[in-house]
């Protein structure tokens, strides 16, 4: 089974990269959103050093959904998906791989990009070392959660603003304690490590969760 | 008479003809009870004064809100794992009811909170949690109206209704877990609750009343469901009967 799941992985990362894979698109749309943001809110440097990790987060979050729709769409369309669903290999096998790949394609890129960004909204060198750390385990819970919604969106079909209001609830938790353990890092006497550990633990519910999810609605599709 | 009797859509209504009159009728008597009890026995709280007769309001439509949740879960579960066809028809009757009882429950909770904390809302855990388990059941009611075909929509919703139910023991344990503006659990207790009788007793019979009314909606909704779909299937056999010759697919189906 580690045969095919390492070239699943290989194969979607590639076709993400590769000319019309739009992987660097969701770290543009974050540049765009943060970017965006400053103007909304005035460009006061201490009142973006304080709520940027918030709107990092958001931006993050909002990047991450709208990205993950087609995960299994364009899977569907050409045929792929039945033919994966061919082989021996369990739906919820091919689940993760697919959503490992797109975070490697997508959200990594992301992350990199993140102590760079938030040079622009003026914060300290502790925040970004913290908010760069919470984005980095954060993102894969955001990624499984959208998986849930990618698979709706298959049987929706024009679901696509539907998926984003059932989805975003569910990412409340993963927002609450990745700004939470940012924020430690600010301010200083909360503390950094509860907050994070929880925001790991929180990844890893959504691992399993969004991964049996996600296999049991594409399921659905075969009626 | 087991659960798989009741798989039998004319059953289920036969028995909720009978049964419901009761429900109801028991269901207004206690109430009744419960509500001249809470107005005019229960004392006033000597810091809170006459507010805290929301209470006797606010406490039930929470407990009901998590309950709904709880029991459209478990139909979720038998949806999925026994695919026993009545229990969509419930999951999917319970989802609205549960969305209104929530929503009583914050804005009892948001008008308290006013001369209380002196704010409509805070953000802080348990008030959270339920705006979440609030905009959770939104999302499943759409979720209901966005597809069609009753016994697909019912496998969908069916899944997210077991990934929300998360939220249930977040609510339940969030004035323990966070430090919260929200009292934390007063009634429901392993040393017993510490809430005074005489306030204690009118709670309880309104949770009681207040619960019979919710069975009474449930088994009207689900009435309700059951003719809608038996509206569904005359109307898609009647378009078959206009149309013989046609190959076409009646609507709402996909090849």
């Amino acid at each position: 089974m580690a045969q095919p799941f390492r070239s699943l992985i290989a194969r979607d990362v590639r076709l993400a990269i590769r000319v019309g894979g739009g992987a660097l698109v969701g770290t543009l749309f974050f540049l765009a959103v943060i970017g965006t943001v400053p103007f909304g809110i005035g460009p006061d440097l201490n009142l973006l050093s304080r709520i940027g990790p918030a709107i990092m987060w958001i931006a993050a979050l909002l990047a991450t959904l709208i990205g993950l729709e087609r995960l299994f769409q364009s899977d569907k369309d050409d045929g792929a998906l039945d033919l994966l669903r061919l082989t021996d290999a369990p739906v919820s096998v091919f689940v993760i791989a697919k959503v490992i790949a797109h975070w490697l394609g997508a959200s990594l890129p992301l992350v990199i990009a993140t102590p760079l960004l938030s040079l622009l909204l003026a914060l300290e060198p502790r925040a970004i070392l913290a908010l760069t750390a919470t984005l980095a385990v954060g993102t894969p819970a955001l990624s499984f959660l959208g998986a849930v919604g990618a698979a709706l969106a298959v049987t929706l079909r024009r679901g696509a603003l539907l998926m984003a209001v059932i989805i975003l609830p569910f990412s409340i938790p993963v927002l609450i304690f990745g700004v939470a353990a940012t924020r430690a890092a600010i301010v200083e006497p909360d503390p950094f490590w509860p907050p994070f550990a929880l925001l790991v633990a929180t990844s890893l519910i959504y691992a399993v969760v969004g991964t049996l999810g996600a296999a049991a609605t594409i399921k659905i599709n075969d009626g | 008479m087991g659960i798989l009797d009741y798989a039998n859509p004319t059953r289920v209504m036969r028995f909720s003809r009978v049964v419901k009159p009761w429900v109801a009728g028991l269901g207004a008597v206690v109430l009744a009870i419960g509500l001249y009890m809470a107005f005019f026995t229960a004392p006033a709280d000597y810091q809170q004064g006459e507010t805290i007769r929301i209470m006797y309001l606010h406490v039930p439509m929470a407990w009901l809100g998590m309950f709904a949740y709880a029991l459209m879960a478990l139909s979720a579960f038998g949806t999925l794992v026994f695919k026993h066809p009545m229990a969509d028809v419930s999951a999917k009757a319970m989802a609205p009811i549960g969305a209104t009882f929530t929503a009583i429950c914050l804005i009892t909770g948001s008008l308290w909170g006013k001369p209380m904390w002196n704010t409509w809302w805070v953000w802080d855990a348990r008030l959270t949690s339920v705006l979440i388990l609030f905009l959770v059941y939104l999302g499943i009611i759409a979720l209901w109206q966005a597809i069609e075909e009753p016994i697909k929509a019912g496998k969908v919703t069916a899944i997210i209704t077991l990934i929300g139910a998360i939220n249930l023991p977040i609510i339940k344990f969030s004035v323990d877990w966070w430090y919260t503006l929200h009292q934390p659990a007063s009634v429901f207790r392993l040393d017993g609750p510490t809430i005074y009788p005489a306030m204690l007793y009118p709670l309880l019979i309104c949770a009681v009343g207040f619960s019979l009314i919710f069975f009474w909606l449930h088994l009207m909704a689900m009435d309700n469901e059951l003719k809608r779909r038996r509206v569904r299937a005359l109307q898609m056999r009647a378009a078959r009967r206009a149309a013989p010759e046609s190959t076409a697919l009646p609507a709402g189906q996909t090849a």
